[in-house]
Formats: structure tokens, C-alpha cells, sequence
């Protein structure tokens, strides 16, 4: 038998729960913005620390260059395996270097390098800097008066917004390598029809969307990463740490493929670019 | 020297201050008691700019700074030294790195002259030969030592010390008190002490107050103090305090406390 008041206050619990939930997303979004906002008006706020700049750079780029080019590489492999395989039946396989080329410039390039980075890098960022809040470091700097997001944030961001980019060029590169490799090795494809087949279809606007996607990618993960190491109250310990940490890495991924959705509609749909 | 004049701070549901009024006279060493969760740390921060109030006015100086701009207040935080619960030492800087931070962050001293000033500082906390060590090297007494060489290195007219003795053995906590009441005899600095601890509120305090319910549940000297009827505070201090304490006139505890003998 059906308990109509028993119901009514468990769609209310519900109700409430989807609310609640909803406005401390809403919030923390808010928050975000405002860190982000913060970051750029910093940016452009001399003096900018060159020092803590070059730390960043060395640790985001020559740190993560190994991985970025190892799996650039494999992802090239597989899609040339793939896009042979796939191709062949229609006895068109001798467009498979156009295949990959296309696919890691304009797609899987800045993808790849975005998602290794925010495991690696966004992560680091969240778990050092939510280790720096529950050990009241950042309040330190403030007493200090020196400001967190100025000494903290910008090197991070303006690193990652940098290196992003540039690891992309050596992903791309590493990935239509692994297909050259692939292709060549396994069905003894020509190499030189490869490399000319890469070389006529290598625009100048599919680079430039490569590096634009690579760049917002960069913004997102430093971005989400310092965030949520700064949303960490102080008496979060260990636990809030691991928490932020976790967050930040899924937030990022999801942030990573939300906004290459914006970016392809944007650049290829509105600005009919190729 | 610092006067808070009706502060309200609330977290959530919860009043952690409640209208709280506090008068710091220069030079004196005011020590903040009160139980765990109380509000000691809060009021700290609060007057070290690192919480905003809800309402009311903190005065430092002769300047109000619960409306201040991030500029203005980083110039009255430059007057400030803070010595942190767990020190809060920078993990990826060396012992001189760390007392150099502000100097090196505020100023165009060459480097030789931040080492010298580091050297100074270190011989202030009683250290020698730590400067290139890493926090993590430190010990817990040797952590909180460099901790108050960075609060002393842009030479502060006032100290904060949020629960300085904490997780310290005995024997190192009687010397961080010492240094604490040595350190504001020599500098003649005006101190803020937050501690539960009664061994310490006692041997460097040259005014207490009990922090009860949001509000001050009494204020004035130690001695002043013991003597208060109330019966939560005479029950913190009781249960806290080593018993030779609860009769000030007795000269062992003077001696223990550091007080001469009259």
C-alpha cells in the first residue's frame, strides 16, 4: 500500500539534496571564475617573477616531455593500424597518412598531451597547493604580505598555457612518427608516399587549431588544478588532500573534453575554419 | 596598540565571536586562553588580516584595517611576525630561504645582506649551522625556532603565536617559553599568545584573557587572574594549570614560571 506522506517527504529530501548540490556546484563554479579572473589581472600586475616562472616551465615541459612523446607515439601506431585496417576493403588504405596526420593535428594531438598533462601536472598542482593550505603555508605568504595567487597561480597558469602547446608540437610530431612506423613496419606501406601524403595535408589553420585547442587545454588544467588546491579548508588534512586531488584530475578530464566540444563547434562550425 | 572593538564572526550556524572587545596595551604579552575550538585562532587570524570579520573594527596602530585594500593591509602585515601552529615553513625552500622569504620578496637587500640578517635571526632563536637544511631535517623544537626567526626577520613591533608549544615534549616547551619571554623582553615587542596550554599562558603572559561563549569571560594579569572567582575559569585553569600555580605567592612556582621572587 501505497503512503502518500512517506513519499512526499522523501521527494522533498530529494528535492532538497538536487538543490543543495546544485547551488554548491553553482557556487564553487562561481568561485572558480573568480580565482581565474584574480589570475589574470595578476598576470598583467608587475613585477612577474621570472624565477618561479622558469621552475614551472622546467617542471611542466622537460618533466612530462618523455610520457607526451610515448604516448603521442602508440596513439599514432594505433591509428595507423586502425586506419589501414578500416581502410582497405575500400582499397583506399593509401590514404592513411592523411588519416592520421589530420587526426593527431587537429584532434588527438592536443587531446593526448591534455589528458597526460592533467593527470600529471593537474594533479601535482592540487596536491601541492591543498598540502600548502593545510600546513597554513598560503596563510604564511599572506601575512607575509605576499599575495598567494600572484606568487602561486600565475607561474602555474602562464606555465601551462605555454608548455601545453609546445608538448603538443612534439605529440604531434611522436604520433605521426608511431603511424609511419606502424604502417610502414606492418604492411610495408611506401614511407615516402607517407611523408608526402603528411606533408600535402598539413595546413597552416589545422596547426593553428592544434595550438588554440592546446592553449585553452593548458588555461583549464592549471585553472581547475590551482583551485581546487585552494578550495581545501585548512582543516581538511590528509583526507581533504587526497579528495582535492581525485577532483581535480576528473574535473580536468571533463573540462578537457567539455571545452574541445566549444572549441570544435567554434572553430570549425562559426569560423568555418579547416 | 591593538583594540578590537565589537567583533562578530560567525561560520555557518555556529557564533565563534560574539561582540568581542580586547584592548592590547604596547609591549605587553596578552595571551588567549580558552578551550579547543573556542574562537583563539580565529580571533588570531582575524587580527592578523587573514579572516574578515562580520562586523566590528580591529585597530592596529592607530589603523583600522577590517576595510582595508590588499595594499594597505600588506604595509600593516610588514609590522606583523606570525609564528604558526605547525611553523608553516616553506617545504621546498632551505632554513635561510624560508627567514629571507619577506626580505627577499619587500626589499633590494644583495644577498649578502639577507645572510647576514638570516645569521642574526638564527643567533636570535638560538640556532647555528641550519641554514642550508630542509624543514623536513628539522626537528618539532627546531621547526617552530625558525618559524619565529621568519616572523622576527622584517623586524615586527608585533608577534603572533598560534599555540606555540603544541606537540612539543616538555623540555622543549619550557625553552620556547623562555625564548618567547626572552625575545619580547630584548625586541620589546607587543606579543599575542593563543595557547591551552596553562605551563605556558603562565610563564610568558603579562596579561591573560579567557576567551568563553564568543566573548571575554575575564581579562587582566595572571595574578589578577588566578584570583578570579568564576567558576569556568577557575576550572580551566585548575584542570590545566600545574598545582603549584593556583598559589602565586608560593617562590617555587616563581622560580618555575620565571618570575623572581619579590
Amino acid at each position: 500500500m501505497r503512503n502518500p506522506p512517506s513519499e512526499s517527504a522523501s521527494s522533498n529530501g530529494f528535492a532538497f539534496l538536487i538543490k543543495n548540490r546544485l547551488h554548491h556546484a553553482l557556487s564553487e563554479i562561481g568561485d572558480a571564475f573568480r580565482l581565474l579572473a584574480e589570475t589574470i589581472f595578476q598576470i598583467f600586475r608587475p613585477p612577474l617573477q621570472l624565477d618561479l616562472l622558469m621552475k614551472q616551465l622546467l617542471f611542466i615541459g622537460f618533466n612530462s616531455l618523455t610520457v607526451v612523446l610515448v604516448s603521442g607515439f602508440f596513439t599514432g601506431m594505433v591509428l595507423g593500424v586502425q586506419g589501414y585496417v578500416q581502410l582497405k576493403p575500400y582499397a583506399v588504405e593509401g590514404s592513411v597518412a592523411q588519416f592520421v596526420s589530420v587526426s593527431v593535428v587537429k584532434e588527438l594531438g592536443p587531446m593526448i598531451t591534455a589528458f597526460v598533462l592533467s593527470g600529471r601536472i593537474g594533479a601535482s598542482i592540487t596536491a601541492e597547493l591543498s598540502t600548502m593550505k593545510v600546513t597554513e603555508q598560503i596563510d604564511a605568504l599572506e601575512v607575509m604580505g605576499t599575495n598567494p595567487v600572484k606568487y602561486l597561480v600565475v607561474p602555474r597558469f602562464l606555465a601551462c598555457s605555454f608548455m601545453l602547446p609546445t608538448l603538443t608540437i612534439f605529440s604531434t610530431f611522436a604520433g605521426i612518427f608511431g603511424g609511419y612506423v606502424a604502417v610502414v613496419s606492418l604492411f610495408g606501406f611506401n614511407g615516402d608516399f607517407y611523408i608526402l601524403q603528411v606533408q600535402n595535408n598539413l595546413y597552416v589553420g589545422s596547426v593553428l587549431i592544434s595550438l588554440i585547442k592546446a592553449t585553452s587545454f593548458g588555461m583549464a588544467i592549471a585553472a581547475v588544478g590551482c583551485y581546487k588546491g585552494f578550495s581545501i579548508s585548512t582543516a581538511g588534512g590528509a583526507e581533504g588532500v587526497g579528495t582535492a586531488t581525485t577532483g581535480s584530475a576528473v574535473i580536468s578530464l571533463i573540462t578537457i573534453l567539455v571545452l574541445d566540444f566549444v572549441l570544435n563547434h567554434i572553430l570549425f562550425n562559426i569560423l568555418g575554419m579547416i | 596598540m591593538i583594540s578590537i572593538k565589537n567583533v562578530r564572526k560567525t561560520f555557518g550556524e555556529k557564533k565563534v565571536l560574539n561582540g568581542f572587545d580586547l584592548e592590547i596595551p604596547r609591549g605587553e604579552t596578552l595571551v588567549i586562553m580558552g578551550r579547543s575550538g573556542c574562537g583563539k585562532s580565529v580571533l588570531l587570524k582575524i587580527i592578523a588580516g587573514l579572516l574578515a570579520v562580520d562586523t566590528g573594527e580591529v585597530w592596529i596602530n592607530g589603523t583600522e584595517i577590517t576595510k582595508l585594500k590588499k595594499k594597505p593591509l600588506n604595509q600593516i602585515r610588514r609590522k606583523i611576525g606570525m609564528l604558526f601552529q605547525s611553523a608553516a615553513l616553506f617545504d621546498s625552500m632551505s632554513v635561510a630561504e624560508n627567514i629571507a622569504f619577506m626580505l627577499d620578496q619587500h626589499t633590494d637587500l644583495s644577498q649578502q645582506e639577507m645572510r647576514k640578517i638570516v645569521d642574526e635571526k638564527l643567533k636570535l632563536v638560538d640556532l647555528h649551522g641550519v641554514q642550508e637544511l630542509r624543514p623536513a631535517q628539522l626537528s618539532g623544537g627546531m621547526r617552530k625556532r625558525v618559524g619565529l626567526a621568519r616572523a622576527l626577520a622584517f623586524n615586527p613591533e608585533i608577534i603572533l603565536y598560534d599555540e606555540p608549544t603544541t606537540g612539543l615534549d616538555p623540555v622543549t616547551c619550557t625553552e620556547i617559553n623562555e625564548l618567547i619571554r626572552d625575545l619580547n623582553q630584548k625586541l620589546q615587542v607587543t606579543s599575542v599568545v593563543v595557547t591551552h596550554d596553562m605551563h605556558s599562558a603562565f610563564s610568558v603572559g603579562t596579561l591573560m584573557v579567557m576567551l568563553h561563549e564568543g566573548r571575554p569571560l575575564a581579562y587582566g594579569t595572571p595574578e589578577a587572574l588566578i584570583n578570579e572567582e568564576n567558576p569556568v575559569l577557575q576550572q580551566f585553569i585548575l584542570f590545566g594549570a600545574p598545582d603549584q600555580i593556583l598559589n602565586i605567592d608560593n617562590p617555587t612556582l616563581k622560580t618555575f614560571t620565571g618570575r623572581e621572587t619579590q
